[in-house]
């Protein structure tokens, strides 16, 4: 097993490299640039070549890729151009991956709190109005975009209602102490529970904005995965033991319906992260999703290149710990 | 839910399933004072389908099975020995079909039961293996585990107290290495292995009832000898029934007391194992046994011998269902439905049950096609 990690983990550093390519060959083909985005379309072409050479964008392409890896072998991906100009572009995403863990943490809770009961039930009662109503619930889901749900929320709950905040992480009035940077996580530790609160409250709007997706995708492949087991000889030999709806339920079904469902939650975390662009920046919620939106609109290199390899890092790397989850569940997997 | 009465068209009594009231020494002495173990009374199951009328897979069974005795339900692939497994158990599927009739065990209707009081029961007071090992066991829980969920479940001890029972279990069902084996996944065992693990998980609490479904069909002949070997010694030691499903003559031959036969989803012949290998009576059963060229033959031959297939069956009103197969049919074949009838006419050896038999053309002790 540990070999295994070992060998996932170098090509995962492969993955990383070949990406990084790829996106420094696709940014770079982008029309506008940093250059525009900071100095307007009226500058001359003197202040522009200046600033170019400054920025090191004068240079061939290829050696702007071998200067950037080297650097960003060392942590260093330069400043930000655009989101915050001068701060080191690797300070902007750490400082705001926090808001993002912990948002996109809370999402999927939610998706696979809801999902996995629901799609169970919804599996043993089939045809229901249980079935039907959750199958209906999880169309929707999928079909709204992200975005318009995040404005609906936002405009329903928060604008008319008043019953959660309006935007970012925690209100103006608190003077809340910093940690870990995880908000909910510093109000537990500090037992400032009032600033905990406030953080939850500022969480559930975008959180349930961003699980929809997850939940309609985990929901329907629950049910699907539950159907089939159900059906298998093995769950009729547990019946013929007498064993308990409890024992039959957890050890017999879920047990054997968790391996797709394990993969499935998985590949949404990359759907999460896609879906955090959009909802981060309807809810300013300070997070990597929103410096995203922020520094591709003003094409802030350093901070879209650091963003990017990272979200890359992450996705490759969480399609590791489910592959070691789906082999701590199979033991076909593990013991080939 | 108990449909005792007979249809009123009926021209003559159907046979008694071996009741009580029938003197039979054999089993005198055991606890058959209060009847059989397990008594099985018009047991019909239907099932619905979308746009056609029901389908009858399981027609007005009935017989008996007492403490200790090994019944053979037997005939080809698709004449309901399955569904009527499964009715006895309550594991049908819980929608698109109906049961009908009595399955009392110990005296009580099974039929009658709540899920709950049935959940009770199974894997206690009445065990059951399936055919395929493989598919019938958790992939991906270990062995040993699934032998001692039993003993947890019904004797109420921990998993704790349970495991040296279950490593006590899997020997005694000739698994080597015990030890290792408990903590090992299905896919680590053989085909025979997996089988005796079934069997060990079938057995854990001593049931008084196993029921057996083709347990050996999916395995090598050479492991199926084994199996039925194993199968034979556990239920003599312990006394508990058998109720033996097979679509293997070899099978019956080797183990069973008393035979019923199936054909379309009605028992068509029911006699003790001696006298209906030594003179069957229908011809679906002489058939069967005319393609064993003795009662030594291997194991594991298919009873596959009678020519055509279940598909030429025609419905069972106003007709006899095997009548297209028959090789000795007269006109009342296609007319009259025969009724399971004691049959008198049938050489019976001194004290045993008496026969049943279905069929309106018999065949003629004497003349059997062998
Ligand atoms: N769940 C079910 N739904 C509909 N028909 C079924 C179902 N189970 C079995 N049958 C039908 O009942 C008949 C008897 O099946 P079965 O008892 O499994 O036969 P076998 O004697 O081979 O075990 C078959 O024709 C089969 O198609
Ligand atoms: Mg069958």
């Amino acid at each position: 097993m540990a070999r295994y990690i070992v060998r996932r983990l170098i090509q995962m550093v492969g993955v990383v490299l070949v990406l990084s390519v790829l996106l420094f060959a696709w940014l770079r083909s982008l029309p506008g640039g940093p250059v525009s985005a900071l100095l307007g379309e009226r500058a001359t072409p003197e202040t522009r070549a200046a600033l170019e050479a400054e920025l090191g964008l004068d240079q061939p392409l290829w050696m702007q890729y071998v200067k950037f890896l080297s650097r960003a072998a060392s942590g260093n991906f330069g400043p930000s151009t655009g989101v915050l100009p001068g701060t080191d572009a690797l300070k902007i995403f750490l400082d705001r991956l926090p808001a993002t863990i912990e948002l996109s943490l809370f999402a999927m809770i939610i998706a696979v709190a809801l999902a996995i009961p629901l799609g169970y039930l919804a599996a043993r009662r089939r045809g229901s109005a249980l079935d039907t109503s959750s199958i209906v619930v999880s169309l929707i889901g999928v079909a709204v975009p992200v975005f318009f749900l995040a404005f609906l929320l936002k405009y329903v709950f928060a604008i008319e209602l008043h019953w959660l905040p309006v935007s970012g992480r925690q209100s103006g009035g608190l003077d809340a102490t910093r940690v870990t940077g995880f908000f909910v996580l510093d109000g537990l530790i500090t037992r400032e529970w009032d600033a905990a609160l406030d953080a939850l409250a500022h969480l559930v709007l975008p959180a349930v904005a961003l699980a929809t997706i997850p939940f309609a995708v985990i929901f329907r492949i629950t049910r699907a995965s539950v159907l089939e087991v159900l059906d298998e000889d093995y769950v009729r030999t547990a019946e013929a033991k007498g064993l308990t709806n409890r024992v039959i339920r957890g050890r017999h079904v879920l047990r054997n319906a968790m391996l797709p469902v394990v993969t499935t939650i998985g590949l949404q975390i990359g759907a999460l992260l896609a879906g955090a662009v959009l909802t981060e920046r309807v809810f300013s919620f300070g997070g990597i999703g929103e410096a995203l939106a922020l520094s591709f609109e003003q094409r802030d290199y350093a901070v879209l290149q650091v963003l990017i390899l990272a979200a890359a890092a992450i996705y490759v790397l969480v399609n590791l710990i489910v592959d070691v989850l789906y082999a701590v569940i199979d033991p076909r997997v593990r013991t080939r | 839910m108990s449909t005792a009465a007979s249809p009123p068209d009926r021209r003559h009594p159907t046979a008694p399933a071996d009741g009580p009231a029938v003197h039979d020494p054999a089993a005198a002495g055991r606890s058959d004072a209060t009847g059989p173990l397990l008594s099985v009374r018009n047991l019909t199951v239907r099932f619905r389908r979308q746009g056609e009328e029901d389908f009858v897979a399981v027609d007005d069974v009935s017989f008996d099975v007492r403490a200790g005795q090994t019944v053979g339900l037997v005939g080809e692939s698709g004449c309901g020995k399955s569904v009527t497994s499964l009715a006895i158990m309550g594991l049908l599927p819980k929608r698109g079909n109906t049961v009908t009739g009595r399955v009392d065990f110990e005296g009580i209707d099974l039929l009658s039961l709540s899920p709950r009081q049935l959940r009770d029961r199974r894997g206690r007071d009445i065990a059951m293996i399936f055919q395929d090992p493989l598919s019938s066991l958790n992939p991906v829980v270990p062995i040993g585990v699934q032998v001692s969920e039993v003993i947890e479940r019904h004797v109420g001890l921990s998993r704790a107290k349970a495991r040296p029972q279950a490593r006590e279990l899997l020997s005694k069902v000739g698994i080597p290495d015990p030890d290792r084996r408990l903590s090992e996944y299905p896919h680590q065992l053989s085909g025979g292995m997996r089988q005796r693990a079934l069997i060990a998980m079938a057995l854990a609490c001593r049931p008084r009832l196993l029921i057996a479904d083709e347990p050996t069909t999916a395995l090598d002949v050479t492991i199926q000898a084994q199996i039925l070997a194993l199968l034979k010694e556990l239920v003599q030691d312990s006394g508990t029934a058998l109720v033996m499903i097979t679509h293997d003559l070899g099978v019956v031959a080797g183990l069973c007391d008393r035979v019923n036969v199936l054909y379309g989803g009605r028992i068509v012949e029911r006699a003790d194992r001696h006298e209906l290998f030594a003179t069957p009576r229908h011809p679906y059963t002489n058939g069967l046994l005319a393609s064993i060229p003795r009662l030594d033959a291997p194991r594991g031959q298919r009873l596959s011998p009678v020519p055509g297939s279940v598909a030429d069956n025609i419905p069972w009103d106003h007709a006899c269902a095997f009548a297209p197969r028959c090789d000795r049919p007269v006109a009342a074949c296609r007319e009259v439905t025969p009724e399971l009838v004691t049959d008198e006419a049938a050489p019976s050896a001194p004290g045993g049950l008496p026969r049943a038999l279905r069929c309106h053309h018999p065949v003629e002790p004497g003349q059997e096609s062998r």
